[in-house]
């Protein structure tokens, strides 16, 4: 768009003379002219507005990749502007077609920036400072002293005073030309190339990288292969070969949440205790897991990111005989762990039964039904319905654990038409009706989520984002400076020294204070030698 | 207990005093006026425009010039001789806002210290306690610069950011002392937001400079510099002492961004989720990037280059305030 633009304005300021036959571009000068276009200051400002101005929308939009729920609820709410915002990819702003373009521009515009400065500065490395301006009373700061000593000696005191100050010096005959600050651009080129490398550790993480998460019961444990994971996500270049051959058991988990008036419910400490095999056949090791404390194991970081009840459970059958028992893991719904799961005895007979269920850690019962008013497990307790139906043939077909798919099946009712509600405490125990069985709420134990994941690739990101920091001070904090020195005849036969000085880059005070300074130190300093 | 308390007492104390501070500087920008108006406006006026057109091109220019003597900042207080018991008010009301502003600020400091200490922790676990320690960076930053400098013209913009910040502190964003949540247990804790917060104190300061920029740079272009506005210095210096703060701030927010990305990776096992604080953070970071492009491009300096820099200090308080309270997202340690 600019581009076109800048072009009509150019054949327009051609006005006056009527037909100029403009020379054709081509292809290649077509291309030459893009590509200044792209790499111009005012294109990377534009692409620098445009990502700060793309990467708003992800922030107010419900993401896909932070929340999918949040994301489908959002669609159930905007029957209209929900599948358009899929369609424009506002669910999934940061890996859209839109997104990607605007950065990749803008790292293409940032090469071709860089590229040509580098060669620019390679030279200016060796360059000597400019000769001494015939004037330097035009200069911004100028100052002037009488001096006593020869030319010599002046101009061979300001050449080390200035070489002290950490300038590149050059000695004329009745001069001294000296600059500093070269820095600058050598930190202006290492932070963009920095940018650069770090956009090639990320690169790096996402082809190579790996992450997933999985539930592991308090007792039970975890092995680092492909079943094991709940969710698994990798990049194109990872195979599963990749995959160290560790295990984690988790021995104990500690919750604490605060009891006190202020935040009460916050969580204050989280706390696992796990057994460490690193491979088949290696000793095991004990290890604590917490957050901020993630577990380094053969390359791979197991993080501990969540947690939950899972209420323990001994379902009996028609028959009498046990078709389910063991912890089931419930998903929290709300800040005090109010917990949503499902409870399935497909082996029941001779019906199947399955329980849609509730565990409050902290029931109470208000108006409003149950409730869990604290996240800790003070008061467990555990309301379910009843589903029962004929036994289904085993397809080997994933389903969802956490939720109950409810056809084929009849709900459970009393006798007047109420669908049957069971509230169970830990210990208790209710028979169905009809005979269809019982339930026993046993106990309960907590689980904690591991997220497994390795992103190789972020060192480089790392350390380029260190030398980003420390490039960006040099060029904003250096100063580069150029200051002449020359002597020359002043009035009634006296030889005066004079010092000019420039600054190259603005915000920086003192130069006029500076120049003054080194004039009157460089013409004084012969008196105070002689005094003592 | 106790500790809680007397934090709470210095810091309600802090903004009267600030609000106090204001208003002196308020009234000793009045004064000014007034003297001014009383006085020789006329060839002041022309005085001041002739110099600010000397002084305007000093940067970029080439051409020759005279050596010019930097802008004198307590220039009207040599024009007032005129009417000595007016300018004797100002220098009094002046005089009185610093005096306030320094207890302020010393109540502001006592007042997080205490928090410190009944927290026994590093007071920067909730908005709260961020944007009271944010204020003694500000003010103390201010301060400084009115000792090395002079720079008493600040004093009307940094007490009203000091008297907001800890008022809206003390009265929305207020919460009692708690212990913290394991995912702040981490010494990037301490590193990630006091880097914030004193990045954040420098972009508030360099934003205000900004609009002040602004302001002065149009009542020069129209000639109508007048009370306050003359007390400031020329556009092209506020301009520099604005850009200071932003350059100051930027590379700091940079090191802020990445520490919180590290510490990202320990707490929540990702360097980068977009999260919603973290986007805005990055929008904010690539606003200052823009602000620092657009003052080394030609055409974009000045005007252009100061409206980015409040654009990116308006990015900055939608971070803080709007992602805190209505978006939720990790970062959400307000507590309200």
């Amino acid at each position: 768009m600019t581009a076109i633009k800048t072009r009509e304005s150019a054949a327009e300021s051609r006005g006056p003379t009527p037909r100029v036959e403009l020379p054709r571009l081509g292809w290649p000068g077509g291309l030459r002219y893009l590509w200044t276009q792209l790499t111009s200051m005012r294109t990377a400002l534009i692409l620098l507005f445009a990502l700060a101005l793309a990467a708003i929308p992800g922030s107010l939009v419900p993401q896909r990749r932070v929340s999918p729920v949040r994301v489908s609820d959002f669609i159930n709410e905007h029957p209209t502007l929900g599948p358009i915002y899929d369609k424009i990819g506002l669910f999934d702003v940061y890996s859209s077609p839109w997104f990607s373009a605007i950065y990749l521009l803008l790292f293409v515009s940032l090469i071709g920036c860089i590229v040509p400065r580098v060669g620019v500065y390679a030279k200016a490395l060796r360059a000597r400072p400019p000769k001494t301006p015939r004037n330097l009373t035009r200069l911004p700061a100028y100052a002037r002293a009488e001096i006593s000593d020869s030319d010599h000696e002046v101009l061979d005191r300001a050449a080390v005073a200035l070489r002290r100050g950490h300038y590149r010096v050059d000695v004329y005959s009745d001069s001294v030309a000296a600059e500093r600050g070269y820095l600058r651009e050598a930190g202006n080129l290492v932070f963009h190339i920095s940018l650069v490398f770090v956009l090639i550790g990320i690169a790096i993480g996402v082809l190579f990288g790996f992450r997933g998460t999985s539930v592991v019961i308090v007792g039970q444990g975890f092995s680092n292969n492909l079943t094991q994971y709940d969710d698994f996500s990798a990049g194109a270049r990872f195979t599963e070969a990749d995959l160290a051959p560790f295990s984690v058991t988790l021995k104990n988990f500690d919750v604490r949440f605060e009891t006190g008036p202020v935040q009460r419910g916050a969580a204050r400490l989280f706390r696992a205790n796990v057994e460490v095999t690193d491979g088949p056949g290696a000793p095991p090791r004990q290890e604590v897991l917490e957050v901020n404390k993630p577990l380094q194991i053969d390359g791979t970081t197991v993080h501990l990111i969540g947690h939950g009840y899972a209420p323990k459970v001994t379902v009996k059958d028609a028959e009498g005989n046990v078709a389910f028992s063991g912890p089931v893991v419930m998903l929290p719904q709300d800040s005090n762990f109010t917990s949503l799961g499902a409870i399935k005895a497909p082996d029941a007979r001779p019906q199947r039964l399955a329980f849609e269920a509730y565990f409050f850690p902290t029931a109470v019962l208000n108006d409003q039904g149950p409730q869990s008013i604290f996240p800790d497990a003070l008061n467990p307790a555990l309301f379910t319905n009843v589903w029962y139906g004929p036994p289904k043939v085993e397809t080997g077909k994933p389903e969802n654990v956490y939720s109950l798919d409810t056809t084929g099946l009849s709900q459970l009712k009393q006798s007047d038409g109420q669908p049957v509600r069971i509230a169970l405490t830990v210990g208790d125990g209710v028979n169905l009706p009809d005979g269809q069985g019982s339930i026993q709420l046993d106990g309960w134990v907590r689980w904690v989520k591991l997220q497994i994941g390795d992103t190789p690739g972020v060192l480089i990101s790392l350390i380029a984002l260190g030398f980003a920091v420390a490039g960006l001070c040099l060029s904003l904090f250096v100063r580069p400076r150029r200051v002449w020195i020359r002597v020359r005849d002043g009035e009634a036969g006296h030889r005066v020294l004079e010092a000019g000085g420039l600054d190259r880059a603005d915000a920086r005070a003192g130069l006029t204070d500076d120049v003054a300074e080194l004039a009157a130190e460089l013409s004084r300093r012969p008196e105070k030698v002689s005094a003592t | 207990m106790r500790y809680e308390y007397y934090s709470n007492v210095a810091l309600v104390s802090s903004v009267v005093v600030y609000a106090l501070a204001m208003f002196a500087h308020a009234a000793e920008c009045a004064a000014a006026r007034r003297v001014n108006v009383a006085g020789k406006s006329q060839p002041e006026l022309v005085n001041v425009s002739a110099e600010e057109m000397r002084a305007e091109p000093s940067n970029m220019r080439p051409e020759p010039s005279p050596i010019l003597p930097e802008p004198v900042e307590g220039r009207n207080d040599a024009d007032l001789e005129d009417s000595p018991a007016a300018s004797h008010r100002v220098e009094q009301f002046g005089r009185m806002g610093v005096a306030l502003t320094i207890i302020g600020f010393l109540l502001s400091v006592a007042g997080v210290l205490m928090r410190a200490l009944a927290a026994d922790r590093a007071p920067w676990g909730n908005m709260f306690e961020f944007t009271i320690t944010a204020t003694v960076f500000v003010v103390g930053a201010y301060l400084i610069m009115l000792w090395r400098t002079g720079a008493r013209w600040l004093g009307l913009p940094v007490t009203l950011l000091a008297a907001v910040g800890n008022g809206l502190a003390v009265t929305v964003f207020y919460v009692a002392v708690a212990p913290l949540v394991p995912a702040l247990h981490s010494v990037w804790f301490l590193i990630h937001i006091v880097a914030a917060a004193i990045s954040g104190a420098a972009f508030n300061v360099g934003g205000v400079m900004s609009i002040l920029y602004l302001i002065k740079k149009r009542a020069e272009d129209r000639g109508t510099v007048r009370g306050y506005l003359e007390r400031l210095p020329n556009s092209r210096k506020i301009d520099l002492i604005a850009y200071r703060f932003l350059a100051f701030a930027f590379p700091l927010w940079t090191f802020t961004v990445v520490a919180g990305a590290i510490w990202a990776e320990y707490a929540w096992g990702r360097y980068w989720g977009w999260d919603p604080k973290e986007t805005w953070a990055l929008v904010t970071w690539v606003i200052y990037a823009c602000y620092l492009h657009a003052r080394s491009t030609a055409g974009w300096r000045g005007t252009r280059a100061a409206v980015i820099a409040i654009i990116g200090l308006a990015s900055f308080w939608f971070n803080f305030i709007g992602i805190n309270l209505l978006v939720s997202g990790l970062h959400s340690y307000a507590g309200i």
